[in-house]
């Protein structure tokens, strides 16, 4: 009964307040509506932004450095955890203090200026230039996470010998040198490859297949070739101490994936759900095609082949996510779960190089891959990429009828390698001759977490 | 005295020890261990390198008795550890040539 009379008064007094409501005219402006909408669409893009952006730091720390962690022998688990780790913390610094500005500045064709130096006129507002809905830090900090995470994937060739001292001048020049030129002419405004903002050469990478996969895994070979194997490879046994690791590591990057391609459309809308499906998919495709090439090759489909399949399809499909259809994905990562698969088990060991956790079977080759597909199976429905001067949308892809897609995928590749081969091969030469690349052979035998760093990954006696 | 060392398939410990309670021995020292007699190991692949396994992980149960109950552990031992397959494993008899009991230095048989 009392209950029944609380919810009586309550009824009247939402009654009173509705009547109220509608008693109080003053019918807002068309301006005050639009500011609304405009926050709220504002509000809704940058939350999603958000998540995006720390998805993505989630694929170098945890993901990256578990996966790659669990790859190495134990006595290297710290040290090659650290490669990654290490990155969040310069990548971060560097981004602030230049790297934004060499890559997000207008500048030439090939480099920004210095206008955004110490993140000067990075604020609240948002850039029209590469995102009218969210705040341009937002912008910012999305593509610093891209900037992390690309110099740690190279860190999987020089695994178990590489000084610590060595690696992080590495990082730095590599970054100042290849990163940020290649993701200002692919994503600068006025940058050559730009297919979106005036480039010369209109590249389509959504997400960074030439700008962090085929950058970073060319010059993982480059590092593999120049650096050399690993002391005992490939008679003495270096299996991976912990598979556990790896597959939460592989898990993790799967789902901050999301982060990287769908987070790319920099928006909340149509294309960042069309962006993540055609991500999961090339995942899932990817996984079958090189678990069935490994199955048919050894007789076992493993869980290791299972976990570098997926990546391989996350690779491919990167360039190609927010252009693809899903069936196209699902091709697309097919492909490259084979494709990658013979790149590793196969064309690695027939060559010889020591690329320890493959970072270029996977990330070189699969980029590649990915970057030229995306010509083939891009389309206006999903991306309406091109348009004539009156606004008609044009093809885009080699299916629509655009053939010379595949030819601006192919020069984009071409300079990334180039740039990657060129760049790695100098700045190697001049680490060491300044630090020295690798440790000694006593260091390396102990490992990398004793000798670099002072302390052990699996401490057995506490 | 004799020292028994065993070394089993590790899915066979429980039944040994079993055994060995049964017969009335309960002092022993156990270890993981790895190793291969005539049992092949087995091919492990990752990422197409393969690796031979042929160290395999087995258990090393040791323990020393009173010479006249050498016999009659070996057997318990034997029977429990058997299933008839290679790699059973390898049961290695020793003297020994004497025991202290450090708590209050008992020596001899009657340290064990």
């Amino acid at each position: 009964m009392k209950r029944i009379l609380s919810m009586l008064s309550l009824s009247a007094a939402m009654a009173a307040h509705l009547m109220g409501q509608a008693a109080t005219p003053a019918p807002p402006t068309t301006a005050a509506l639009e500011a609304g909408i405009k926050n709220a669409q504002l509000s809704a893009d940058n939350a999603w932004m958000l998540v995006s952006c720390a998805l993505v730091l989630m694929m170098t720390g945890p993901g990256l450095a578990l996966f790659y962690g669990g790859l190495v022998r134990r006595k290297n688990v710290l040290g090659t955890m650290m490669q990654s780790f290490i990155l969040m913390a310069i990548g971060t610094v560097l981004w602030a203090l230049i790297g934004y500005s060499l890559s997000f500045g207008e500048g030439s064709p090939f480099l920004g200026d210095l206008r955004y130096l110490f993140l000067d006129k990075v604020g609240a507002d948002p850039n029209p230039t590469y995102a009218a809905t969210i705040p341009h830090q937002t912008f910012m900090l999305f593509q610093m996470m891209f900037a992390i995470i690309t110099p740690a994937l190279i860190t999987g060739a020089f695994a178990e010998r590489m000084k610590f001292s060595a690696m992080v001048l590495f990082t730095i020049l590599w970054s100042l040198i290849v990163y940020y030129p290649m993701a200002h002419m692919v994503w600068g405004n006025n940058g050559l490859l730009n297919a979106f903002l005036g480039g010369k050469i209109p590249c389509l990478d959504f997400a960074g297949g030439t700008v962090v996969h085929i950058t970073s895994g060319v010059s993982a070979l480059v590092c593999a070739i120049v650096m050399g194997k690993r002391k005992g490879y490939p008679n003495e046994p270096m299996k991976p101490h912990s598979l556990v690791l790896s597959f939460i590591g592989a898990c993790l990057l799967w789902v901050g994936w999301f982060g990287f391609n769908a987070g790319s459309a920099l928006a909340a809308g149509g294309l960042a759900t069309s962006a993540f499906t055609a991500t999961h998919f090339g995942a899932a495709a990817a996984a079958c095609g090189w678990l069935l090439a490994e199955w048919m090759q050894h007789g076992k489909p493993s869980v290791l082949g299972g976990i570098s399949g997926a990546v391989a399809g996350l690779v491919a499909i990167t360039p190609a996510s927010g252009f693809v259809k899903p069936m196209p994905a699902l091709i697309i990562g097919f492909i490259a779960g084979v494709f990658c698969y013979f790149m590793v088990v196969k064309v690695k060991n027939m060559l010889g190089y020591d690329d320890s956790l493959d970072a270029f079977g996977v990330h070189g080759a699969g980029g590649t891959l990915g970057a030229i597909l995306t010509g083939v199976f891009a389309t206006s429905e999903i991306n309406p990429a091109f348009k004539d001067a009156s606004g008609k949308v044009l093809p885009v892809g080699l299916l629509e009828g655009n053939g010379g897609q595949v030819v601006n995928q192919i020069i984009g590749v071409g300079i990334s390698w180039v740039l990657a081969i060129v760049a790695t091969f100098i700045i190697l030469k001049v680490v060491d001759a300044v630090v020295g690349l690798r440790v000694s052979p006593e260091e390396e035998t102990m490992g990398l977490d004793l000798s670099q760093h002072g302390e052990e990954g699996y401490s057995l006696e506490s | 005295m004799k020292k028994i060392e065993a070394v089993i398939q590790p899915f066979k410990l429980e039944d040994v020890k079993e055994a060995l309670k049964a017969i009335g021995i309960d002092g022993m020292t156990v270890t993981e261990v790895r190793g291969h007699g005539r049992q092949k190991g087995h091919k492990e692949v990752y990422r197409g390198q393969e690796y031979q396994v042929d160290l395999l992980p087995k258990v090393k149960v040791e323990m020393v008795v009173a010479s006249a109950r050498a016999e009659e552990v070996i057997s318990a031992v034997s029977a429990a550890a058997k299933t008839g397959k290679i790699g059973d494993g390898k049961i290695f008899v020793y003297d020994v040539a004497d025991a202290i009991r450090i708590r209050n230095d008992e020596r001899g048989e009657t340290a064990l």
